[in-house]
């Protein structure tokens, strides 16, 4: 197939959104990170443990949390709703296929763009942009939440004290990426 | 900046996260067929539109996406409390501002009460 392409002079190539593209203050990095699977999981509580089990993880049902294990996350979104990262290339909605328990799976690995912004100055890099107290004692490691950051949407994890993952809608990722950069550069302090 | 209280997430969170959906406890009619144009018109178009207390839908669309229930005095913009979709209409607040000065509690602390509906 590749070389039939090459041969006739269009080559299809995959371009990822932001590719190559990197901020490195001094006191915060912005990366991309690599593509990941991803799911959008909803399902009422009768069905969270049976879910838990075919994706190898506690599905998290307190607001503002994740779990984490080998490689999969699953932050808590909303009362019956999920983010399902797998970023060690296995596929959570081939895992929640044969789930008979009601609930919802839908693909959305390439619908997101997810970045790294690490340092420092990344907790006052996102707070440029993010109305949320991100501050250690209220948005401690492990916290999850969809929120705002400008003027558009994102779900941010913190990863580490002084790190964290921005999921964005690949569409919206050059605006996330340029605020953020930014705002990388004022909190160079 | 606002702070609303999603019932949901249990916190505090800023506005920007959230969306004015209308008043609330507007009841639709199981038999909107039936229903007199009069009827329809008052559920359909007509809302209370007071000065003071005001009971009215939110969602927390950048949030948790919930829709909820809020009690906010349309004079000071102040939430008085919010309660989960669903839950009975609270009558907690009376007049706070005129007759004995509001419970700063009576906020913090959503309160559902079976029975009114
Ligand atoms: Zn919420």
């Amino acid at each position: 197939m590749a070389k039939a392409s090459t041969k006739s002079g269009a080559v299809a190539e995959r371009r990822p959104a932001l590719a190559g593209r990197e901020i490195a203050a001094a006191a915060v990095r912005v990366a991309v990170l690599p593509p990941a699977e991803r799911i959008s999981l909803r399902a009422p509580a009768g069905s969270v443990s049976a879910l838990s089990k075919a994706l190898g993880l506690t599905l998290p049902t307190k607001p503002k949390t994740s779990a984490s294990k080998g490689g999969r996350t699953a932050l808590w979104l909303g009362p019956d709703e999920w983010l399902v990262i797998d970023e060690a290339g296995k596929s959570p909605v081939a895992d929640c296929a044969p789930v008979k328990a009601l609930h919802s799976a839908v693909d959305i690995s390439h619908r997101n763009v997810a970045l790294a912004v690490t340092g420092s100055g990344a907790e006052a890099t996102l707070s440029a942009g993010c109305p949320q107290d991100l501050s250690l004692a209220v948005f401690p490691v492990g916290a999850a939440t969809r929120t705002i950051l400008g003027k558009v949407e994102i779900v941010l994890l913190r990863t580490a004290p002084d790190a964290f993952r921005v999921e964005c809608w690949r569409s919206f990722s050059d605006y996330v990426f340029e605020f953020l950069g930014e705002a990388a550069h004022d909190a160079a302090a | 900046m606002l702070l609303i209280r999603c019932p949901y997430c249990e916190e505090e969170l800023p506005e920007l996260e959230f969306r004015n959906a209308g008043e609330a406890h507007v009841v639709r009619s199981s038999h909107l067929a039936d229903v007199s144009d009069q009827d329809f018109e008052e559920f359909f178009f007509i809302r209370t539109n007071p000065k003071g207390i005001i009971y009215e839908r939110w969602r927390h669309i950048h949030g948790c996406a919930r829709f909820f229930n809020a009690v906010r005095d349309t004079v000071s913009d102040k939430f008085l409390m919010t309660y989960k979709a669903g839950e009975p209409k609270p009558l907690l607040v009376s007049e706070p501002a005129k007759t004995a000065p509001a419970k700063p509690k009576a906020a913090a602390k959503p309160r559902s009460r079976k029975g009114d509906a």
